[in-house]
């Protein structure tokens, strides 16, 4: 996974330096454009234990705005926004390495800088007693929840 | 004593005659007697199941998960190019044009079809509508979900898409699709019981070449498919693991 590059930007953005869960420091540049969440669509992915992602359906291709050569392979942090507070991803990573579910609301970031706003769920895959991987399964949520999200993300920090 | 064979309730009224000639060829194929148990709803259907009077089953996804990890079944084929997705409609002249527009307290019209209801109900979570604030009503069939609608007794009802789009012309005219599911994975599957695992290989075979002649062209016609697709064990878990998901 490279850092983002200006020219895959659309619009204005700003430029910050993620240190990524199991990965490293990568440059992040980020607008304020939102997408909006397709009606009826599920974004689905699966990674491995390490949070490789090994399976993108065609709605996480169109939503995240990478190819599918960039995304296999690619750790699953490819989509971490700057506004989301670590905590939440902890949270993520320690309930599923205790083999739970895992709910919460996520700002993922897109290729081209912009944003969108997902119900994220996220459950180990069990296959003979061990955990192989994870499949997330991310919908369409309610702007409600994302409103109370955006007053509460900051102060997590 | 033959093996029992059924298929997952919601299946349309156009296609009963077509699960009995599918049973012929079943037993045709395998040199097995067969016995053809319907059943009117998934409850049911799904104590037959827990008694152990199930061999074979065309299964709605949702039960897909008991059948796999309580039942020890595995799949044998899916339908092409036939997956499940769900569409949300109100009454043509309703105000409401969009899914966030509804209101708490809105009567829902559905059926006990699992896979379709928690598709529908995933897809109202933008209105922050769940079970707690709308009220709901329960329907024998996708025609009296759309009758529920048009006479004004429900604000809004689910469709299993293709039940929707198998209404008459009029009845569609006279309704409004707020939204149709995308899903593409979650589908019915033939799914094969432990008493008939050692046949497991040689059927799935003669069902993924049930449209390479003419008897079984016309058995898949009667069902409405237009050939069968393998469905392996790590698509069913995946198909699993997603249904998963979206119950959480």
């Amino acid at each position: 996974m490279e850092d983002m590059k200006p020219e895959d930007i659309t619009g204005e953005y700003q430029e910050v330096t993620l240190e990524l869960y199991g990965w490293g420091p990568r440059k992040i540049l980020y607008s304020e454009i939102e997408s909006p969440y397709p009606d009826g669509r599920l974004i689905v992915s699966r990674t491995d234990t390490k949070g490789m992602i090994t399976h993108v359906n065609q709605s996480f291709i169109d939503m995240s705005g990478y190819t599918e050569e960039e995304l296999i392979g690619a750790p699953h942090s490819i989509l971490r926004h700057p506004d989301m507070p670590p905590a939440a991803f902890k949270d993520l990573w320690d309930t599923s390495a205790r083999g739970e579910k895992w709910q919460g609301y996520v700002k993922n970031l897109r290729k081209d800088g912009g944003y969108y706003w997902v119900k994220a769920t996220a459950i180990p895959n069990v296959r003979n007693g061990e955990v192989v991987g994870f499949t997330s399964v991310r919908r369409k949520p309610s702007r409600k929840k994302v409103e109370e999200c955006i007053a509460l993300y900051p102060t997590l920090f | 004593m033959p093996y029992n064979f059924t298929v997952s309730p919601d299946f349309t009224p156009d296609h009963l005659s077509g699960w009995f000639i599918f049973n012929t060829w079943i037993q045709k194929q395998l040199g097995e007697g067969f016995h053809l148990e319907l059943y009117n709803d998934f409850e049911s259907q799904r104590k037959a199941i827990e008694e152990g009077k199930v061999d074979l089953i065309f299964a709605n996804p949702y039960d897909a998960a008991m059948l796999v990890r309580e039942k020890g079944f595995s799949p044998l084929v899916k339908p092409a190019s036939k997956s499940d997705e769900a569409i949300i409609a109100v009454n043509a002249e309703s105000p409401i044009n969009c899914v966030e527009e509804l209101q708490s307290g809105i009567k829902l019209a559905s059926t006990d079809d699992p896979d379709v209801h928690m598709m529908g109900m995933i897809m109202l979570e933008p209105a922050d509508l769940d079970k707690t604030n709308i009220e709901m009503k329960s329907c024998d069939s996708y025609v009296l979900v759309a009758k529920e609608l048009l006479r004004g007794n429900s604000d809004v009802g689910f469709f299993l898409a293709e039940a929707f789009n198998d209404l008459s012309s009029m009845v569609r005219k006279q309704l409004k699709p707020l939204v149709s599911s995308q899903i593409q994975v979650v589908h019915h599957s033939l799914m094969i019981g432990p008493a008939l695992a050692d046949k497991k290989d040689g059927f799935r075979q003669a069902l993924l070449s049930m449209n390479e002649d003419e008897k079984g062209q016309g058995v898949l016609k009667s069902l409405g498919f237009s050939g069968f697709e393998e469905m392996d064990e790590e698509e069913m878990e995946f198909m699993i693991d997603l249904v998963d998901t979206l119950l959480f």
